[in-house]
């Protein structure tokens, strides 16, 4: 079965020509390729053998399994996400236990130096990695382990990209990212909270495509879907350039979709092609839903002060900060004042009095 | 340090402790002059104080014709500074969540293409006291490094704002950390130069004035 290659399979599944060629025409757009392109990617993609993929699930919740299983399975994005050969998923195998190590042994035996890796979760370094263990193996032995013989890896999820919340603040767990660990091995991060299925297909279809990973940027994340600002692409951007916000949730300008901004909208600082490729086959995303973008594919959005906070607004409460500050001034100047009066008070008391005489002599 | 490491402290604890000295920092300065306190006046007072000092806290918003006819591109060019300033800080829309959560409340926001428009010309006034300053070979001499130091942390929060909002020069989750930064870097060192007068012309006005007052004098 793993001869076959991804045309057959998809012809067998009764794709049609037609659905195969548009969605080779989406991917292309999607990764900001010319029309004239393609073709290529379609001949590409007809010809590619399934690939052997291991997928490791780390300190997670399983959100991002979620987003790309269950939200898209209808789609072609879905077909070719089950033509890839998903050697080991602990979430999804039907294998368990023994057996399910088992696979993952032999399909790392199998494709050494071929296969790619993709890791949801982060990995904790406390206690000598005894916070997160799967079959007895500490989740850093096992990515070591299975890292050693990948052709790349796909970091999906910010937790797996950046550390993402087993990572936020005071970080039991002393959670770390991928990148973190893995230094000798090409690395691709796609983050989000979960990320957009799209964007992950577009990644896989990328590699099966060209053999290679997509351009990255200096975060590695494939500049073809992170290239883009969230608040560049708001459709609600224009409110903010008239200056228009919505003030709460319900209020008149939230209804007439007025920017969110003030609620707390991470976009200006935010990366990641949901202002575009949309939620949910196109349907829809956070910000058209009336709520603020979080900033779930950027580093540390889990401690950036809260969801709710707008980016200009400061961390902490003000007026505690405020009244120990004014206490302190008060006490200092005081202190201060007191000094000068003895100052002043003294160089009265010690005034010498000069006289004609004393001008005069000389020196 | 990533850019969004670095704006998360510009957030957290860098504003903390920024406004810890803006605030603690002027309070201080403004009480140890009031303390010097001033000689008792022994003369029956000629006229009213109080409506001196009242008087003269908002007649010195308007320079004196002798005063103007000397220089006015310079005053001219203070005023668009100054003006420029204001509007940019107190109406850019995302500034002001930062006043309400001081304050409790707010107020509305001007366009930002109008906000970004007054940034670049109070920028080139910024530019243009300097300019002004170091033609003339009098505020030249009376210039210290306070005083550069005071138009320099002037200058970068207006300066980085503009970079931020166009997208310019850095990626703008890095241009926007160091904007919070140096307005950070304002807050610190205001109290220390004579960057105090953004409270104290108030304080010294009322001086001027009630002693003018009192005497009977023009002020």
């Amino acid at each position: 079965m793993n001869d076959q290659t991804l045309g057959e399979r998809l012809r067998q599944r009764g794709v049609s020509r037609r659905g195969f060629m548009k969605f080779c025409a989406a991917t292309a757009s999607m990764m900001a390729l010319p029309p004239m392109m393609i073709p290529k990617i379609a001949q590409a993609l007809e010809q590619a053998k399934r690939p052997s993929v291991i997928w490791l699930s780390f300190q997670e919740c399983t959100g991002c399994t979620e987003s790309l299983t269950r939200s898209h399975a209808p789609t072609i994005e879905g077909l070719i996400f089950d033509h890839i050969s998903l050697d080991y998923h602990h979430t999804l195998q039907a294998a368990a236990g023994d057996g399910a190590e088992h696979a993952r042994e032999e399909a790392m035996k199998a494709h050494w130096g071929e296969y790619l890796l993709v890791v949801d979760g982060s990995i904790p370094l406390g206690a000598n990695g005894d916070y997160s263990a799967i079959a007895g193996i500490s989740n850093l032995a096992m990515l070591k382990e299975v890292a050693a013989g990948a052709a790349a890896i796909v970091s999906v999820g910010t937790c797996a990209a950046f550390g993402g919340l087993p990572m936020a603040n005071p970080n039991p767990t002393g959670a770390a990212a991928v990148e973190d660990i893995i230094t000798d091995k090409p690395i691709v991060n796609v983050p989000g909270c979960p990320p957009i299925p799209t964007v992950i297909t577009g990644v896989l279809a990328h590699f099966l495509t060209f053999g290679a990973l997509p351009e990255l940027d200096h975060l590695k994340r494939p500049k073809v879907f992170f290239g883009q600002n969230i608040h560049d692409r708001c459709y609600r951007r224009p409110f903010y350039e008239r200056g228009e916000f919505a003030e709460t949730f319900d209020d008149e300008g939230a209804r007439k979709g007025w920017c969110l901004f003030k609620l707390g909208c991470k976009g200006p600082t935010t990366y990641n092609a949901c202002a575009t490729a949309r939620w949910n086959e196109g349907t829809s995303w956070p910000v058209e839903a009336g709520h603020g973008c979080i900033g779930c594919s950027e580093p540390r959005f889990w401690d950036a002060g809260g969801f709710y906070k707008p980016l200009s607004a400061p961390f902490n409460n003000i007026g505690d900060t405020i009244l120990t500050a004014g206490a302190a001034g008060l006490a200092v100047g005081a202190a201060a004042a007191v000094l000068n009066r003895r100052t002043k008070s003294d160089a009265v008391k010690n005034r010498e009095t000069i006289t004609i005489k004393d001008l005069s002599k000389e020196s | 340090m990533d850019a969004n490491e670095l704006l998360n402290w510009a957030r957290g604890p860098g504003f903390d402790i920024a406004l810890v000295i803006f605030i603690g920092g002027m309070l201080l300065r403004l009480l140890e002059v009031l303390a010097l306190g001033k000689k008792p006046d022994l003369s029956a007072p000629r006229g009213s104080g109080l409506s001196g000092g009242l008087r003269t806290i908002f007649s010195r918003f308007l320079p004196r014709k002798q005063v103007f006819d000397k220089e006015p591109l310079r005053i001219v060019n203070a005023y668009v500074m100054h003006l420029g300033f204001f509007v940019v800080l107190f109406f850019y829309g995302p500034h002001i969540p930062l006043f309400e959560s001081v304050l409790g409340f707010g107020w509305p926001a001007l366009p930002s293409g109008a906000i970004n428009a007054v940034g670049a010309v109070t920028i080139l006034s910024i530019v243009a006291a300097l300019i002004f300053r170091m033609n003339s070979k009098v505020l030249r001499f009376l210039t210290t490094t306070g005083d550069y130091v005071a138009w320099l942390v002037t200058l970068l929060p207006v300066l980085t704002g503009y970079l931020a909002y166009n997208h310019m020069l850095l990626p703008y989750t890095l241009m926007l950390a160091l904007h919070i930064l140096s307005v950070e870097l304002l807050m610190v060192v205001a109290p220390f130069t004579k960057l105090t007068h953004m409270f104290s012309f108030v304080t010294a006005r009322w001086y001027q004035g009630f002693k003018a007052g009192q005497r009977g004098v023009e002020s």
